[in-house]
Formats: C-alpha cells, structure tokens, sequence
C-alpha cells in the first residue's frame, strides 16, 4: 500500500512538473532571468503548489498519517553554512540548465541525451556529497 | 490558446496535491532530491520500496504522457560541458542543503519553516545571478 501511493504521488507529481513548464528548461531559465525577459510563470507554479499543502500540514496536527507511522517533526530551525552554501550551488546549477532535481528524474522519458547526461551528473553530485554530509554531521555531534 | 499561467497554475496545485496525498497518505515529506539522494547513501534502506515506487512514478507517468500526446520537451542545451557542471552542482548542493525545490521550497514554505524559506531565498538568488552572468554577461547560454 505504501508503494501504491508512493507511486501515486509520484506520477500526480510528475505530470504536474510536465503540465506546469517545470520541466521546460525555456521557462525555468526566463522565471530566473529577473533582468531579461522575465516569464512570471513558475510563481504560479510555486503558489498553486504551496495552496493545498498549506491546508495539508494544518491536517496534520494531533493526527497520524492513513497508513500508519508520524508525521514530520517540526521544522529545525537552525540556519547553517551547508544551508547557505548548498542552496547556492543548487541555485548555480539550476540557473546554467533548467532543470531541478523532480524535473530531471520526471523528463527522463523525453528528455533525450542531455536530459541523461544532466541527471548522470547530478546522481554523481549526490553521491559526490556523501561524505561531506558525513563530515558534516560529525562535526555538528563534536560541537 | 489557454494563457501560460493557466498552465503553470493547475501544474503548481497538481504538484501540491501530490505532495498533500504523500504527507497525509504516506506521512512523508515529497522531495525529490532527499527521495533519491535517500537511496544512493543507503539512509533510505529501511524504506527503499517507497522511494523507488515514487521514482517510478515520478519518471514514468509524465513518460506515457509524452508518448500519449507529445510535445513535451525539455529544450535544454546540449553543451556537454555545462551539462556536467550543472548536474554536479545541483546534485552536491541540493544534498548539502538538504532539500530543493519541492522539499525546501514547496513543503518547507507551506509550513513556513526558516530552512525551506532560507534555502528558496539563496536558489532563486543564485539562480538570477547565474542567468545574468552566464546569460547576459559571457552569453554561453
């Protein structure tokens, strides 16, 4: 059952990426080009997403998910370097191609060699992260 | 011929419906860089089904509707080069961040959490910078 609606999610999720632009590396490129030709497209996007999960999360207090387990902790509210950094290397990477991570994986089928390319790199890259995080988390315990 | 932000609009609640069925459903957070990043350092095992059902998903229902209507292309460069750089970079920094787009930005805001709205803050900012220096500036893409 998990995996059922694991693959639900997953397949609502992906046509909506598809539907959205969001993996269209044209309109992802021209929501970023604030001094260029701005397409104000993902801000849609991004609002018409943020909607129904606000409503979600308020669903969720004093309650337990459908199939079993608890929800998300609370949020950390610490605000760190591999935050910081992490979300600028991101924002780097996402600028130069188009593509985040959900479009990457959701444009595999059509996306042809540079979509294969761009999500070998990207596999690379978070396997390349590894023991950094590692390293990381050893120093948060330390200190 | 429906308005761009029609589009992007009825995507954007597509994409968070999902993301409420996965939270409500399945109690878990839907984002893609922790949902796969979770199966290549082996912190995901215990619920590797899960994940992989979700990629499966993720990666096949937008492929059967590219083949059902067609159209859908992801216009992206086929620089080789930067490609590889970009990938690295998201890939390095989404894990270093802990989150991307649908994790930081999509359920992190939701909840107005200061990570997700920090982390929005400096991937659009880098993202712009990007654009312009890449773009306008040394005009390589």
């Amino acid at each position: 059952m998990r995996a059922l609606f694991a693959a639900i999610a997953g397949g609502l999720f992906g046509a909506g990426l598809l539907v959205s632009g969001m993996t269209d590396t044209r309109k992802v490129q021209g929501w970023l080009d604030v001094f260029g030709d701005w397409d104000p497209t993902l801000a849609f996007v991004l609002g018409g997403a943020i909607l129904p999960m606000a409503i979600a999360w308020s669903f969720t207090h004093g309650r337990a998910p459908v199939l079993g387990g608890v929800f998300p902790a609370k949020p950390e509210r610490r605000v760190d370097w591999p935050l910081i950094g992490g979300s600028l290397l991101f924002g780097a990477g996402w600028g130069l191609v188009g593509l985040c991570p959900g479009p990457a994986m959701a444009s595999l089928g059509f996306g042809g060699l540079s979509g294969l390319v761009f999500l070998v790199a990207m596999i690379a890259g978070m396997l390349a992260a590894v023991p950094i995080r590692r390293k990381i988390a050893a120093a948060g315990a330390s200190g | 011929m429906q308005p761009e932000w029609i589009f992007g609009l009825v995507g954007g609640l597509m994409i968070g419906i999902a993301a409420s069925l996965f939270l409500l459903i399945n109690g878990r957070i839907m984002g893609a860089s922790g949902i796969l990043g979770g199966l290549l350092d082996g912190s995901g095992r215990s619920n590797m089904t899960e994940r992989l059902a979700f990629i499966g998903g993720l990666i096949g229902v937008p492929a059967v509707i590219s083949l059902a209507i067609g159209g859908a292309e992801t216009h992206a460069t086929t620089n080789i080069t930067i490609l590889i750089v970009a990938g690295l970079l998201v890939g390095i920094g989404t894990r270093l961040a802990n989150g991307c787009t649908s994790g930081h930005g999509v359920c992190g805001i939701s909840r107005l959490s200061l990570r997700g709205l920090i982390a929005t803050v400096f991937y659009l900012f880098a993202g712009g910078i990007t654009i312009v220096l890449f773009k306008h500036i040394l005009g390589v893409i």
